[in-house]
């Protein structure tokens, strides 16, 4: 029988030597006469173990990693294929630890199955929820989502049922399915890793949204930064489109979906919703002003269901389990499940998929081995770079956005970046004005002024200029902001400021 | 504009122009096409696309993906963000900046290198993180990045 042996081909993976890896297994197996057949399966997210590579034993996956090219005649010196014991061992893949403790229900294919295979996909589930939705109504299917308490994973977490019913009930010729698949925030790769080790997931769902709300068009638009996940996608659509699930007929329904890839140009303000609208529509990502909102009047003016990519590819495990099901993972009003990522200065930095409501202190602690530095930890910034810095006092806070809220910080979409006591807190508040002004659209005076006179301020704060004067100075500064901007962007750039002034006042000469 | 520029900006207008919303992928494929998007292209695009040239300017000059000048024979694009300041970037900055004599936005003297900053490349679990050209680096030391240097240069 042929040996099957799995090498990532995600971007991280690939990024630590996958591709140098597969090649030297390749060169290896055709020197030895083995017959065997390598898939480049995406990644499990257990990116300290990258390049991990997986053998099938009887139809169980065994481990190796993290794998380098000149260990691969090793590997086969001591039987790999065969499960054989090695220094790079690891067992089977899913009784690693970090694995096994998590909940995977978004990611439970990831890194299982060839993106690009239908078959795979289906072997594992994929499809059940199409087929299912396919029977219900729109009216119907809104309400699946509702009884799931799904809530948007891009960051502001707002009810997904909801805002289906509001494109649902408003009338148009035209309708559309957007997904933000601009995942800009620093400290985050879930929607990345997703897009590469199981896109059809995506594509599920999002056919799924339009024919709930009676969308016959959908746009995914994918960063640039992203170019491997955008050519998986787009390899995906053109499969999912020639085996009939989506296309004028989705599966002999006579009910049609379509759906195109787009590619963002460097901007991170076109994450924010609006601003991404104008983007696809062909202009400058300026953000729009609300109402009119998306979903009444959104791309094109038409009504629009723009979702992010965890949110949309929840919708496919909700519709093949039921509602339910997914509202009974989780806790208070946070339901289903959350993936975290972990990164920065971190040990074991991965996606780690788990019911809301575990503690940060366990997913840094338990999952993460603590700072990779082994110096002590300092600071964790949540939910990207308009997320709050919490201190090391405070990692017994639970992962639910509302016990979030309440420290002032936010889950956002579940980075979590680890900094140890290296790091001058004063220079990342810097950092996240300096950041507003490089990616402010212009549009709005508090946003695009208010993040330059923030840098200015900060750094006669650091230079001990009129310290106290300038510390008020940056608090009003940052109400302005708060207050006054358009979006989340200037809205929200006074959340990782404040947090490092209040909570490590010494970085400010205090 | 030579006139290869011109049908081949031509070609892509005729191809991607009825898109709806066809702006961002026509200027991705003639930069794809032609490694930048010439400001003499900025006329035919706008008849093209039933836009205004300042329209087409503004959307060109608004993403920061877009250039209006060839970059140089390699692009190194090098994470700025909070994952990979984490794991010592801004140290990696400093050295990368000061080997290739060059700050950000800028280019070579010899016309090598160009060098960007970029704000998240997603790999940020295996920081710190740079682009060169279309391949990722992960955990990127400044000894690290002399031999990826290193590498480019003997590709020469």
């Amino acid at each position: 029988m042929t040996q099957r042996v799995y090498v990532p081909s995600d971007a991280t993976a690939c990024a630590l030597g996958a591709d140098a890896v597969a090649a030297a297994i390749a060169d290896q197996a055709r020197t030895r006469g083995q017959d065997l057949q390598l898939i480049r399966n995406g990644s499990r997210g257990l990116f300290w173990l990258e390049p991990l590579v997986e053998v099938e034993v009887e139809g169980k996956r065994f481990g190796y990693g993290p794998v380098a090219p000149e260990d691969v005649p090793g590997l086969f010196a001591s039987d790999f294929l065969t499960g054989g014991e090695h220094p790079l061992a690891l067992g089977p893949t899913e009784e690693i630890p970090y694995l096994r403790a998590q909940t995977r229900v978004n990611f439970a294919r990831a890194g299982l199955i060839d993106p690009l295979s239908l078959t795979d996909y289906q072997r594992h589930g994929g499809f059940a929820g199409l087929r299912r939705a396919l029977a219900l109504s729109g009216q119907a299917a809104v309400d699946e989502v509702k009884t799931s308490g799904l809530r948007g994973r891009g960051g502001a977490a707002f009810p997904t049922g909801i805002k289906w019913q509001t494109v649902l009930d408003t009338q148009a010729t035209q309708k559309y399915v957007v997904c933000n698949a601009d995942e800009g925030d620093s400290g985050t790769f879930a929607d990345r890793l997703l897009m590469e080790a199981d896109p059809l997931q995506l594509i599920e769902g999002m056919t799924i949204a339009g024919l709930a709300v009676g969308a016959t068009q959908g746009y995914i638009y994918v960063r640039s930064e992203y170019p491997r996940a955008f050519a998986v996608l787009r390899a995906a659509i053109a499969l999912a489109r020639e085996a009939g699930f989506l296309g004028p007929d989705v599966c002999g329904s006579g009910r049609a979906f379509e759906l195109e890839a787009r590619l963002g140009a460097g901007a991170y303000i076109c994450g924010e919703e609006t601003s991404l609208l104008e983007s696809l529509e062909g202009r400058r990502g300026l953000v729009r002003a609300k109402p009119p909102l998306p979903a009444i009047e959104g791309l094109f003016g038409k009504p629009t269901v723009i979702n992010n990519v965890l949110t949309l590819a929840s919708v496919a495990e909700i519709f093949a389990r039921g509602g339910a099901w997914y509202a009974s993972l989780g806790c208070g009003r946070s339901l289903g499940t959350l993936p975290m990522q972990l990164a920065g200065n971190v040990k074991r930095g991965g996606l780690i998929e788990l019911p809301f409501g575990h503690s940060l202190r366990e997913l840094i602690e338990d999952f993460g081995g603590g700072t990779a530095s082994g110096r002590p930890l300092r600071a964790v910034q949540v939910g990207g770079p308009l997320g709050a810095y919490l201190s090391a006092d405070e990692l017994d806070t639970p992962l639910d956005y509302e016990a979030f809220a309440a420290r002032g910080a936010m889950l956002g979409h579940g980075g979590v970046v680890v900094f140890d006591d290296s790091v001058d807190m004063a220079e990342q508040a810097r950092f996240a004005m300096e950041f507003c002004v490089v990616e402010s659209c212009g549009k709005c005076t508090p946003c695009r002024i208010g993040s330059v006179r923030g840098v200015e301020v900060i750094d006669r704060i650091r230079a001990d200029t009129d310290r106290d004067d300038n510390l008020l100075l940056l608090k009003e500064l940052c109400d302005t902001m708060e207050y006054g901007s358009l979006c989340a962007m200037g809205g929200l750039t006074p959340m990782p400021v404040r947090s490092a002034v209040e909570k490590f006042p010494q970085d400010f000469g205090a | 504009m030579g006139a290869e520029t011109d049908s081949r900006i031509t070609a892509v207008l005729d191809r991607l122009g009825d898109l709806p919303g066809a702006l961002l992928p026509v200027l991705h494929e003639i930069q794809h096409e032609i490694g930048h998007i010439p400001p003499t292209a900025v006329p035919a695009i706008a008849r093209a696309l039933n836009l205004s040239r300042a329209e087409v300017h503004g959307v060109i000059s608004f993403y920061s993906h877009f250039r209006t000048e060839p970059a140089g024979a390699h692009l190194i694009q090098l994470c700025r963000a909070e994952a990979c300041q984490a794991v010592g970037s801004r140290e990696l900055e400093a050295h990368v900046k000061a080997r290739l004599g060059i700050d950000y936005d800028a280019t070579s003297e010899d016309g090598r290198i160009t060098l960007e900053p970029v704000y998240c490349l997603g790999n940020c679990a295996c920081g710190p993180s740079l682009q060169i050209d279309e391949h990722l680096h992960a955990r990127v030391t400044p000894q690290r990045f002399d031999a990826l240097l290193a590498g480019l240069e003997e590709s020469r």
